[in-house]
């Protein structure tokens, strides 16, 4: 019965047939077809870049497809915006709450189809319907508070209730689970359930590979924009679903050579940076890693994991709730960014565009801003220091641009993240925590800054690397830390850094230690 | 007027839905109606201290006196509350003025007022769609419109040096006569405004817009409709207001209205409207009207000894005063 294709198309209540959509510079979908039927619960997962996003993006007429068609109980539909969408019946949870929170819980339900009578809200009635409404949903509470007053779990039941209640046949939840605790998952996936029995077709995206075992009857993954296998949920096992979603064939796990990286480093002495059960609610649970000097040490893990959250909680950029990091034997007193950095840990965030480059100021102004402090003298830049600085790393990272006058902006990306190295190198540092390094630059300057990350681990910089691209993180690292819903689930060292032993860890891995969990796999 | 911020006490609620705490309304009472509270309190200190305050003629002429003005605040409580603002205002005002004594000079009462409230409608439509459609910011756009209305009325009337009369017997002079009228239209205007603001769908969507535009977008609601009608309402009750004003004084004054716009919005920021966007009520702009229009009598009664510019400094700094209350009573609040 678990043909890879239904059987009969009419009964598909959601059917996108090889739609394409493309951005300037990328094409975010090709040729993705996905069905979901009548009284379903359908995974749809994939990594970052995937194209999940783009695709619900499309269904529900925040986008309009390039090629191909979304038909709706087997209609041809173009939703010019998510209003047409909700209208025909299709609802989106998104991942952040989209509610207004100064608006009172009532309200937020009933935006737009408050109950009234000419024209005159009936605000007594609303309450009273919104109060039942909710109860349904597990929320007990005040319906004239206003939203921002409710946690974020009864706060995501809102936003389901709201989706539900307008008819909707078709409810799609992005990654709904990610900021609720165990309790109000339970209860979110009775709300799914009981909504399947009454023959609403859900379409759930998560990362959380236990969840979707338990709730979902069918999966379609999706990889680099197109849609790579459809099946029953239980007929994909955990290790296949992975290899799928990440591209490695089972058989091949031997890889070699694609990447940059040269052999594994020699480690030596103690670690220069201990992180020591980092924590934080929903985020990081107890996670510690050393760096030592000349070490690179990669975080595994699926997107979600909490990967560049262990990075930017040791960088000093995500706010704590326990946990301890210490640089040179030494605890950071004050945990902020600028602490970090004058111990001596750097990091290159994920974002370059939105959390790195200035892209209006030269090649120049960019790499000095870090090190400013160091090279002024009462508050006056010394432009001798600056130049010198410049021309150093312009060529020893073999920086192209037309001068070091050059925007920033105007640079491809690979020397734009040349020029992010640039900028924390100056500081001489200790430690360097790199998040997607290689992310969108193209194959030559990917292998560039590869080698020149082996370098500097080479000199004795310690290295934290994070990277989806699987050969990246293997051939790259010399210990690699797979994270789990922000827990630690294994260590490979020495030869268990390969592909085949990092897939296992991130399908088997299991971060509750408690649970016994066999029984879904 | 129209406080229909809390109608739960009723027995149908009482029924179901467990209640706020005790201190959670009484904080949330006091960010809301700051400015209720501090307008009863002037209002005490003022009758029990200043000689001449607690008058009938006196509080009738304040009331008078404001009446009209009180309109731009009130469309300008909408603006502010999507998180936009209407800098045109005044000018629109002196516009409708011009306008409509123009008009009843010429077509009576009909013309004298559909003239001013079809082209103050229409300049609020041009600065809507700039805002919702072009995407343009708000405050550039209704500073255009500033200028635009300040340079039509100049060109209508000579560069200001011809004053329309409003016929003494037109009709439309009744529209300004009195006391009743002015205080009638206003109240009127103002509890419409607070139904229009929290028992509508389209108040609702002002207060989503100045909450989360984004929000609002996914939420399905109509977001470059809201936002366009809102302009187009501020735009309207401003030329209103000007046509009215024109009634009452009988011609079209055409330095009128320079710098009605600021007061407009300190009085719906006193009013405990956010600027911010998303929170705000009409009857906290009522108060906040009259509690300037209170200092402003004051301050006219003891100050003017010192002449025009001990009043400004005096409103200035109680101004600040009373922000710097307002805001410490909402994060008081959004500690608790």
């Amino acid at each position: 019965m678990a043909q890879r294709q239904p059987a009969d198309p009419a009964q598909l209540v959601l059917d996108v047939r090889s739609v394409s959509k493309s951005f300037p510079g990328v094409r975010a979908l090709r040729g993705v077809d996905f069905g979901v039927r009548p009284g379903e619960v359908h995974a749809l997962v994939g990594e970052n870049g995937a194209g999940k996003s783009t695709l619900i993006k499309v269904v529900t007429g925040v986008y309009q497809v390039d090629e191909g068609e979304v038909r709706l109980d087997g209609r041809p539909v173009a939703f010019g915006s998510p209003l047409e969408a909700q209208d025909a019946g299709i609802s989106t949870i998104y991942q952040e709450i989209n509610l207004i929170p100064l608006m009172s819980v009532a309200r937020n339900l009933f935006l737009n189809r408050e109950p009234s009578r000419f024209g005159v809200i009936d605000s007594a009635r609303m309450k009273r319907e919104a109060y039942e409404i909710l109860r349904g949903y597990g929320v007990d509470v005040n319906p004239s508070r206003p939203l921002r007053s409710l946690g974020l779990g009864a706060q995501q039941m809102v936003a389901i209730a709201r989706a539900v209640q307008i008819d909707a046949r078709v409810v799609i939840m992005d990654e709904p689970t990610s900021s609720l605790e165990t309790r109000e998952v339970e209860t979110l996936f009775r709300v799914i359930r009981r909504l399947r029995d009454q023959g609403i077709a859900i379409v759930y995206v998560s990362h959380r590979l236990d969840e979707l075992y338990e709730i979902c009857d069918r999966v379609t993954i999706m990889r680099d924009g197109e849609t790579v296998h459809v099946d029953e949920m239980a007929r994909v096992d955990r290790l296949q679903l992975i290899a799928l979603m990440l591209g490695r064939d089972l058989t091949d796990v031997r890889q070699h050579g694609a990447t940059a990286f040269a052999a594994d480093h020699d480690v030596a002495g103690e670690p220069v940076v201990r992180a020591h059960e980092l924590h934080r609610a929903h985020q990081l649970d107890k996670v510690s890693v050393d760096l030592r000097p000349g070490e690179v040490v990669g975080l595994g893990g699926l997107l979600g994991s909490g990967r560049s959250e262990t990075a930017r909680a040791i960088a000093g950029a995500l706010p704590l709730d326990g946990g301890s990091v210490a640089v040179g034997g030494v605890p950071l007193r004050r945990h902020s960014t600028a602490a970090a950095i004058r111990a001596g840990v750097v990091m290159l965030p994920e974002d370059r565009k939105s959390d790195g480059i200035i892209p209006n100021l030269s090649v120049r102004e960019n790499i000095v801003l870090a090190a400013l402090p160091r090279i002024s003298r009462a508050g006056l830049v010394d432009k001798g220091k600056q130049d010198e600085i410049v021309e150093f790393f312009f060529e020893r990272l073999r920086i192209k641009a037309s001068s070091p006058a050059q925007k920033v902006g105007e640079l491809s990306g690979g020397n734009q993240q040349k020029v992010m190295l640039a900028r924390w190198l100056c500081l001489n540092p200790k430690a360097l925590l790199l998040d997607e390094p290689t992310r969108g630059i193209d194959v030559g300057a990917k292998a560039e800054v590869q080698s020149l990350i082996d370098e500097l681990a080479k000199e004795g910089l310690a290295v934290m690397l994070i990277s989806s691209d699987l050969e990246e993180l293997i051939e790259g690292s010399d210990r690699i830390v797979v994270l789990k819903e922000g827990r630690m689930v294994a260590e490979l060292t020495g030869d268990a850094v390969s592909q085949g032993a990092l897939m296992t860890a991130l399908a088997e891995g299991d971060p509750s230690p408690t649970a016994g969990d066999g029984a879904q796999a | 007027m129209t406080t229909t911020a809390s109608t739960p006490g009723d027995a149908a609620a009482a029924a179901s839905p467990p209640t706020e705490s005790r201190r959670e309304r009484l904080t949330g009472l006091a960010q809301q109606q700051g400015g209720v509270a501090v307008l009863v309190l002037v209002v005490v200190l003022a009758s029990v201290f200043s000689h001449g305050f607690a008058d009938t003629g006196n509080f009738q002429s304040i009331l008078v006196g404001n009446a009209y003005t009180s309109l731009l605040a009130l469309g300008m409580t909408f603006v502010i509350i999507t998180g936009g603002i209407d800098l045109s205002v005044g000018s629109v005002f002196a516009l409708g003025g011009v306008l409509a004594a123009w008009g009843s000079l010429h077509g009576g009462l009909a013309v004298g007022l559909l003239l001013p409230l079809a082209v103050s409608g229409a300049i609020g439509l041009i600065q809507g769609l700039l805002v919702s459609r072009a995407r343009l910011a708000p405050f550039i756009v209704t500073l255009a419109g500033l200028l635009f209305a300040r340079g039509l009325l100049q060109a209508i009337s000579d560069e200001g040096s011809t004053t329309y009369l409003v016929p003494r017997d037109s009709a439309f002079v009744a529209l300004g006569h009195g006391a009743l009228v002015p205080i009638g239209t206003a109240v009127v205007l103002f509890v419409l405004g607070g139904v229009l603001l929290t028992r509508t769908r389209f108040g609702q969507a002002l207060f989503a817009l100045g909450g989360s535009e984004n929000a609002a977008m996914l939420m399905g609601l109509p977001v470059t409709r809201t936002k366009t009608l809102v302009y187009v309402l501020s735009g309207t009750l401003a030329g209103l207001a000007g046509a009215l004003n024109a009634a009452r004084l009988q011609s079209g004054v055409t330095n009128i209205g320079v710098g009605y716009e600021l007061t407009a919005i300190a009085a719906v920021v006193i009013g405990g409207t956010l600027l911010t966007g998303g929170a705000g009520s009409v009857a906290g702009t009522a108060a906040g009207v009259l509690l300037l229009a209170v200092i402003q009598n004051l301050i006219g009664v003891h100050l003017s000894k010192y002449g025009s510019s001990a009043s400004d400094l005096a409103n200035g700094v109680f101004l600040a005063l009373v922000v710097l209350v307002q805001t410490t009573l909402a994060r008081a609040r959004r500690l608790s």
